[in-house]
């Protein structure tokens, strides 16, 4: 017998005759328990969530920026020039004007350019997919303003622009239903950081030791769901 | 469990060496303090704590009950996203299996993710009995590691040492590893992350082989989820051409949407942060990012087993946030080594004598290694019901009887007479000679839990086995508790009321 066959028969056998017994493999399941919980953690308009967003990653650590359209590229040039890196990484779409005032060189991540070669540039400037405000957490998911998930780990110092208020959601529940689980998925709250020493906290063992969120204003719609379940 | 603790001493005698080790005492319970106070706060932030908690429960009990369903599932989804999904019935299997894997792919040294079913496994030393370097790459496990020594607690393995001492291990050992520590490291934590950091990049840049376990597994989608604070997690999963995945089969949730529940409650629970700072996902494999290979070995090594009993099967909830550990006054004073497990604490109380069997001295004494004060089901984000699972333990190991162990149905003998048994009633004895342990106990308990056990179970009689030790009678937990104020008085031994 394969492991297979041992494991699954284990369980059956662990499971027939209880409450409940399984259908067996190709029965249908369906779950049918509670999901009373909340949606969202109080109501918001846009701008309230863009601000808790703000807050949220303040607390992390994070650095938190806001600017529009116009102000974009000489932001981003004043963020390069402090960290002062000689070349930055940079997604496959990102728009080019965002960087239109930037001086560093850009690399590209191509498949072949190896994560030792990576290792040698300061700074990576991505889009996002979207940001948590109740949590303060920004998702990438490869999207083409964000490139491969190595881009964004490599670097000592990564800035993010979220656009604001569309891509904030107020919630996890809410990041989950707009999320594809098929695209590889990475949740930032704050910078790497640990705890292991004496509970003292560190940042920055292995991510980006700086993490810039640049909050790009536009129009946007306010969070639905307020207290209500469901 | 195949680490069977052979020759590891129980309880009772472990727990006595870590109270004499002062400055382990001192770590432990700034960290549990620290922690336990701060999650309170987070926890108090969401108004709906009480129904995720529930919510985590039902869908988790849902899931063990349908398991099978589950997992072809599971095995279906990854296979479909380019994955390969291998099933092992144990320890050895499981250690097999990664080790061809990793042989396959004509490597030396592998990364890792920290991991507690691997450290379950003892995969570390399986790989290195077939030439296999396995380099960890959380800090805490690092400094573990390089300390050639266990870790105590599920989330800070490295809690039991302080700074001075973790300087001492990293100057004097990460050369025999890789990149050697700076010259003149201080003992200052910002520093030695530094330190950390440069000789952990090294290997990650070269490595090939990746192996994580997962806290969650879909089975709609195959996705896997990786849940971690350093990045050293992002490095394993996306760097390496193959990744080899090995997880618990109780780690599988249905759906998709189930994860918004435990994403809100475990970085909660676990380090009282809203979201914790890297959480990973990647279902099977994507066109040029990340890993091109990509294994799932699905482990049973005694979780089938945990299964079969009705009661025993919840500790198959735990989503491994250590709560549980930070509240515990036992653990608090004990320290994560007097388990004898990977898996310390409340939790492990209970899941080390499931996975490996109540046999040895060391596993029959954990269910009497509680004061059975209620704080670990309080704090519980999937409610456990920690204290309910001990007294059953404590039934089994006194009394025996029906019990499946290695999927086949036994029945147990009575503990009576054997070490084993013995062992288990020092165990108690030395919780209940605690009286801060027992005083912490009572104050949770009143504010909090009518306790589930409605009798302490094991006869009277086994107490008066080891004369050295005080008697507890048999009579209801909670008549017991009031009539001795909370077991300050039992020390002495008196007002034993035999019941037949
Ligand atoms: S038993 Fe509950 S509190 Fe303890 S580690 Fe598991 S999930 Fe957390």
């Amino acid at each position: 017998m394969n492991g297979r066959e041992v494991v699954l028969g284990r369980v059956r056998r662990a499971l027939a005759g209880g409450s409940g017994a399984s259908p067996g493999p190709d029965g249908p399941v369906a779950y049918d328990g509670v999901r009373d919980y909340l949606r969202v953690h109080g109501e918001r308009t846009p701008e309230e969530s863009v601000d808790l967003l703000a807050a949220r990653l303040t607390e992390y650590r994070a650095l938190v920026h806001r600017t529009d359209d116009e102000g974009l590229p000489e932001l981003l040039m004043r963020l390069l020039s402090e960290q002062g890196p000689d070349e930055m990484l940079v997604p496959p779409a990102l728009p080019p004007y965002w960087l239109s005032a930037a001086d560093p060189v850009r690399v590209h991540d191509r498949a072949a350019v190896t994560a030792r070669r990576l290792d040698r540039v300061g700074s990576v400037v991505t889009g996002c997919a979207l940001a948590i405000a109740e949590t303060g957490t920004i998702v990438l998911d490869g999207g083409p303003e964000q490139g491969r998930r190595r881009i964004t780990l490599i670097p000592d110092h990564h800035i993010c622009v979220v656009r604001v208020p569309d891509q904030v959601v107020c919630s996890v529940p809410r990041a989950i239903e707009r999320l594809d689980p098929r695209r590889p998925q990475t949740w930032i709250s704050g910078p790497s950081a640990t705890s292991d020493i004496e509970l003292d906290r560190v940042e920055g063992v292995h991510g980006p030791r700086t993490l810039e969120v640049v909050l790009l204003s536009g129009d946007g719609h306010a969070c639905a769901g307020g207290d209500g379940p469901g | 469990m195949s680490a069977t603790p052979l020759g590891m001493p129980a309880f009772p005698d472990a727990a006595r060496d870590a109270l004499r080790d002062t400055t382990l005492r001192g770590n432990l319970r700034h960290a549990t303090h620290t922690i336990r106070d701060k999650r309170a706060r987070a926890v108090a932030e969401l108004s709906d704590w009480a129904r995720l908690r529930e919510a985590g429960k039902q869908i988790k009990d849902h899931t063990l009950r349908h398991l099978d369903h589950y997992l072809l599932r599971l095995e279906e989804s990854v296979t479909a996203a380019g994955g390969t999904v291998h099933w092992a019935a144990d320890a050895a299997d499981a250690n097999r299996i990664v080790t061809a894997l990793v042989k396959a792919t004509g490597e030396r040294e592998v990364v890792k993710v920290k991991s507690m079913a691997t450290q379950e496994i003892g995969l570390n030393e399986a790989l290195a009995a077939e030439g296999i370097r396995a380099y960890e790459t959380d800090l805490a496990e690092l400094i573990v590691q390089l300390a050639d020594d266990r870790p105590s607690h599920i989330l800070v393995p490295a809690i039991h040492l302080n700074r001075a001492e973790i300087r001492d291990v990293l100057v004097s050992a990460m050369g025999d590893w890789g990149r050697p520590a700076p010259d003149g490291l201080t003992d200052a934590p910002a520093e030695l992350a530094e330190a950390a950091r440069l000789h952990l990049r090294e290997k990650f840049l070269r490595a090939k082989v990746g192996v994580s376990g997962a806290n969650f597994m879909v089975a709609e989608t195959g996705t896997m989820v990786v849940v971690e604070s350093e990045g050293n997690g992002r490095m394993c999963l996306t760097l390496p051409e193959t990744l080899i995945s090995v997880v618990g089969i109780e780690k599988v949730v249905p759906a998709w949407r189930d994860l918004e529940v435990f994403l809100q409650t475990l970085p909660r629970s676990s380090t009282a942060e809203r979201m914790n700072p890297y959480t990973s996902m990647w279902t099977g494999v994507t066109d040029t990012d990340g890993p091109s290979a990509f294994h799932l070995v699905l482990l049973d090594n005694g979780r089938t087993d945990t299964l079969a009993d009705e009661v025993g099967r919840q500790a198959l909830r735990c989503i491994r946030c250590s709560a549980c550990l930070n509240v515990c006054p036992v653990y608090e004073r004990a320290g994560g080594h007097a388990y004898g497990s990977v898996y310390p604490g409340p939790i492990g109380a209970i899941l080390s004598p499931q996975l490996r069997g109540t046999g040895s001295a060391v596993d029959a004494s954990l269910p009497y290694a509680s004061s059975l004060c209620g704080a670990c089901y309080d704090v519980c984000p999937v409610a456990i019901d920690i204290p309910e699972v001990l007294v059953r333990l404590r039934e089994r190991v006194v009394e025996g009887g029906p019990a499946v162990r290695r999927g086949t149905r036994v029945v147990l003998r009575p503990a009576r007479g054997h070490a084993a048994q013995r062992a288990a009633m020092r165990a108690a004895g030395w919780v209940f000679t605690r009286p801060t342990a027992l005083a912490a106990g009572q104050r949770l308990l009143s504010r909090t839990r009518r306790l589930h056990p409605r009798r302490l179970p094991g006869p009277g009689r086994a107490w008066s086995a080891d004369r050295d030790l005080p008697e507890v009678p048999e009579e209801s937990f909670r008549d017991w508790w009031r009539r001795t104020s909370g077991g300050r008085d039992s020390a002495g031994g008196s007002g034993r009321e035999e019941r037949s």
